[in-house]
C-alpha cells in the first residue's frame, strides 16, 4: 500500500533561515498522527509544503504517491488542508462556499449529499445559509474545516483546527474526525493541546528547530521519555544525598522525584525511613506527552 | 472542466453580488461625463462630420469604462484574496495555471462588458451614434477587455497592499485613459502630444472602437487591431509566466 504521506530529505529556506533541516517523515494509510513542536518549530512550514502553498527548496514529497510539485492534481485532490489562520470568503454562504470549493477539486452535484453530511458533522447545518462574515471566531474555525473535507480528501491535514474552539465542539469535531479516520481517512493533526494528540493519535512526530528529534508510537514516547514522577511532602523537608540525582524539582517542602517504573518507590522509601526523613504526603503522578515535549524540548 | 466552470462562475457572481458598486456605479460616472462634457462641448467641437460631439464621445466613455472596469475586476478579486488570505482556498485546488487565468480573464471580460452595456443603454438617451459594422465594435469591446483583464490579473498578483494597487491604478491606469481620446481626437492635440498617443494602446482601442460606430477613426482599423491583439499577447504571456511560476503565490 502506498503511503499517505512521504516526505525525504527536504529543506525549506526563507532567505537565510533555515526553517527545516532535512526531514524525512512517512505516514502511512489510515494513521492518525500528531505533529507537535513549539511555536515556529516549522509545523506550518511542512503543511504549507505538502499543499503546494510554499515550494521546498530541496526534497521530495509526496501524497499517496503523488508527487506535489510535478504530478500536484493528483496530490492536491488527495489532500484536504485545513490552514492555521483564521481566513474566510467574506462574499459568500457557508453552503455556497462548500460548494465552490469542492466544485474546484472536480466534484459536481452529486457531492451535494457528502456537504450537507459535513455540514451536520460539524455542528454547522444551521448556519449553512449564513454569510461567512457574520459567523462567530468558533464557526469561522468549523467552517474551515468543513472547506478543507468539501471534495472528501483521503488524507486529512489539520494545522491546530482546536485554536479557539469552545469544549462542546471540541469533542464534536473529535467525534466527527474519529469517524472519518475509522472509515480509512488519514489525520495528520499539528495541536498545543498535547491531551488531544496523546488520546487521539496512534503515532507522534516533533520538530524542533526544523528538526525531527522524535518520532514513534505515542505509547513508545511516553514510555521512552518520561519516566512517572513521585511527589512527597518531606519532614524534615531536607532530601537524602543519594536520592538527589532523582530530584526534578522542588517547591517549600514538596520534592518532585523520577521514578523509572513503580517498583522504584520502594526503595526511595526505604533510603527516607533510613535517613529519619518523615513522608507526610505522596503521590504517583502518571508521565503525559507534555513531559515528553518539555524534555525534548530542553535537551 | 467542473474546476474551471466554478472557478469562473464564483468570479462572475462576486461582482453580480455586489453590482450596485461594480455596475451601477461606474455606469452612473459616465454618465456624469457624458452630461458634463457634453453640455460644454457640444455647440464648440465637431470632430467627424455630420456627427454630433455627443455621439462622438459615446463610444468613447463606452470603452474607458469597459477597460476600467474589466481592469478592476480580475485585480480588485486578487488582491482582496490576498490581503483577506482566502486565496489560499484556490492555491489548495488541483486548477492548473492555465484554468486560474482563463477564468479570471473571462470574468474581467463579462464585467466589462456588462458595464459597458449598461453605459451604452443609458447614454443613447442623449444621442444615438450609429453603428456601421457591429462585429468589428464587438471584436474590439472583447479584446479591449480582454487586454484589461490579463494586466488586471498582473497587477492583482505584483500589488501586496491596497495602496500599492492604488498607485497602479492612479499612475497608469488613469493616465493611459485620459490621454486616449476619449474626449477628443487626438488629431487636435499638438504634433508632440499626438506622438505621445500612438504610443499608448488604450488609444487603439478607442479608436478601433469608434470604426465600428462612425465608419471613421484617426489610424486604420487593421493597425489598431494589431496593436490591441499584440498587447493582449504580451500581456497575456506575462500573466502566464507569473501564474505558472508561483510569483508572489507560493512562497
Ligand atoms: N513566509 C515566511 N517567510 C519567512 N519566514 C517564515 C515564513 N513562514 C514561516 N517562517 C519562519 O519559519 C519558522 C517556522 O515557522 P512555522 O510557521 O512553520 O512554525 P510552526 O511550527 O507552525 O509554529 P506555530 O506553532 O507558532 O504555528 C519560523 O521561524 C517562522 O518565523
Ligand atoms: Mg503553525
Amino acid at each position: 500500500m502506498l503511503p499517505a504521506i512521504q516526505i525525504e530529505q527536504v529543506h525549506k529556506y526563507f532567505g537565510k533561515l533555515h526553517a527545516l533541516r532535512g526531514i524525512d517523515l512517512t505516514i502511512e494509510q489510515g494513521e492518525f498522527f500528531a505533529l507537535l513542536g513549539p511555536n515556529g518549530a516549522g509545523k506550518s512550514t511542512l503543511i504549507n509544503l505538502l499543499a503546494g502553498l510554499l515550494r521546498p527548496t530541496s526534497g521530495k514529497l509526496s501524497v499517496l504517491g503523488h508527487d506535489v510539485v510535478s504530478d500536484y492534481r493528483a496530490a492536491r485532490k488527495a489532500l484536504g488542508v485545513v490552514p492555521q489562520e483564521l481566513v474566510f470568503d467574506p462574499f459568500f454562504n457557508v453552503r455556497e462556499m462548500l460548494r465552490f470549493q469542492a466544485g474546484y477539486f472536480g466534484c459536481g452535484k452529486e457531492n451535494h449529499p457528502w456537504i450537507d453530511e459535513v455540514l451536520e458533522g460539524l455542528g454547522l447545518a444551521d448556519k449553512a445559509g449564513t454569510n461567512m462574515r457574520a459567523l462567530s471566531g468558533g464557526m469561522k474555525r468549523r467552517a474551515l474545516i468543513a472547506q478543507a473535507l468539501a471534495h472528501k480528501p483521503q488524507v486529512l491535514v489539520l494545522d491546530e483546527p482546536t485554536a479557539g474552539v469552545d469544549v462542546e465542539l471540541r469533542q464534536m469535531l473529535w467525534e466527527f474526525i474519529k469517524r472519518l479516520n475509522r472509515e480509512g481517512t488519514t489525520i495528520i493533526l499539528t495541536t498545543h493541546y498535547l491531551e488531544e494528540a496523546e488520546t487521539l493519535c496512534s503515532r507522534v512526530g516533533m520538530l524542533k528547530q526544523g528538526e525531527l528529534v522524535a518520532l514513534d508510537s505515542t505509547r513508545n514516547l511516553l514510555e521512552r521519555y518520561s519516566r512517572k514522577s513521585l511527589r512527597l511532602r518531606l519532614d524534615p523537608p531536607s532530601l537524602p544525598a543519594e536520592l538527589q540525582p532523582l530530584l526534578r524539582s522542588q517547591e517549600n517542602d514538596v520534592y518532585t522525584l523520577a521514578l523509572q517504573e513503580t517498583a522504584a518507590l520502594e526503595g526511595v522509601l526505604a533510603k527516607l525511613r533510613t535517613a529519619g526523613v518523615r513522608v507526610e504526603d505522596l503521590q504517583l503522578v502518571e508521565a503525559d506527552l507534555e513531559d515528553v515535549f518539555v524534555e525534548l524540548v530542553r535537551q | 472542466m467542473i474546476g474551471l466552470w466554478t472557478l469562473l462562475k464564483k468570479e462572475i457572481l462576486r461582482f453580480w453580488k455586489v453590482s450596485f458598486q461594480t455596475i451601477a456605479a461606474p455606469v452612473i460616472t459616465a454618465l456624469l461625463y457624458l452630461l458634463i462634457f457634453s453640455h460644454v462641448l457640444e455647440e464648440r467641437v465637431q470632430v467627424y462630420p455630420g456627427i454630433s460631439y455627443t455621439a462622438f464621445l459615446i463610444p468613447g466613455l463606452v470603452m474607458m469604462s469597459m477597460l476600467q472596469n474589466s481592469f478592476a475586476n480580475s485585480s480588485s478579486s486578487l488582491i482582496q484574496s490576498k490581503v483577506m488570505g482566502n486565496i489560499v482556498f484556490l492555491l489548495l485546488t488541483p486548477l492548473s495555471y492555465w484554468e486560474f487565468f482563463i477564468a479570471f480573464l473571462v470574468a474581467a471580460v463579462i464585467r466589462g462588458l456588462v458595464v459597458g452595456l449598461g453605459v451604452y443603454l443609458v447614454s443613447i438617451f442623449y444621442a444615438l451614434p450609429p453603428l456601421h459594422h457591429p462585429l468589428i465594435m464587438l471584436l474590439f469591446a472583447i479584446s479591449g477587455c480582454a487586454m484589461m483583464g490579463a494586466m488586471g490579473i498582473i497587477a492583482g498578483i505584483w500589488a501586496d497592499k491596497f495602496d500599492q494597487m492604488a498607485a497602479f491604478q492612479n499612475f497608469i491606469i488613469m493616465p493611459l485613459s485620459f490621454l486616449s481620446g476619449v474626449f477628443y481626437s487626438i488629431h487636435s492635440l499638438p504634433p508632440f502630444w499626438q506622438q505621445v498617443s500612438h504610443l499608448n494602446p488604450f488609444f487603439y482601442v478607442i479608436d478601433g472602437f469608434r470604426y465600428g460606430f462612425f465608419g471613421l477613426s484617426d489610424v486604420s482599423p487593421w493597425l489598431s487591431l494589431a496593436v490591441v491583439a499584440t498587447s493582449f499577447c504580451v500581456l497575456s504571456w506575462v500573466t502566464l509566466i507569473m501564474l505558472r511560476s508561483g510569483y508572489k503565490l507560493r512562497g
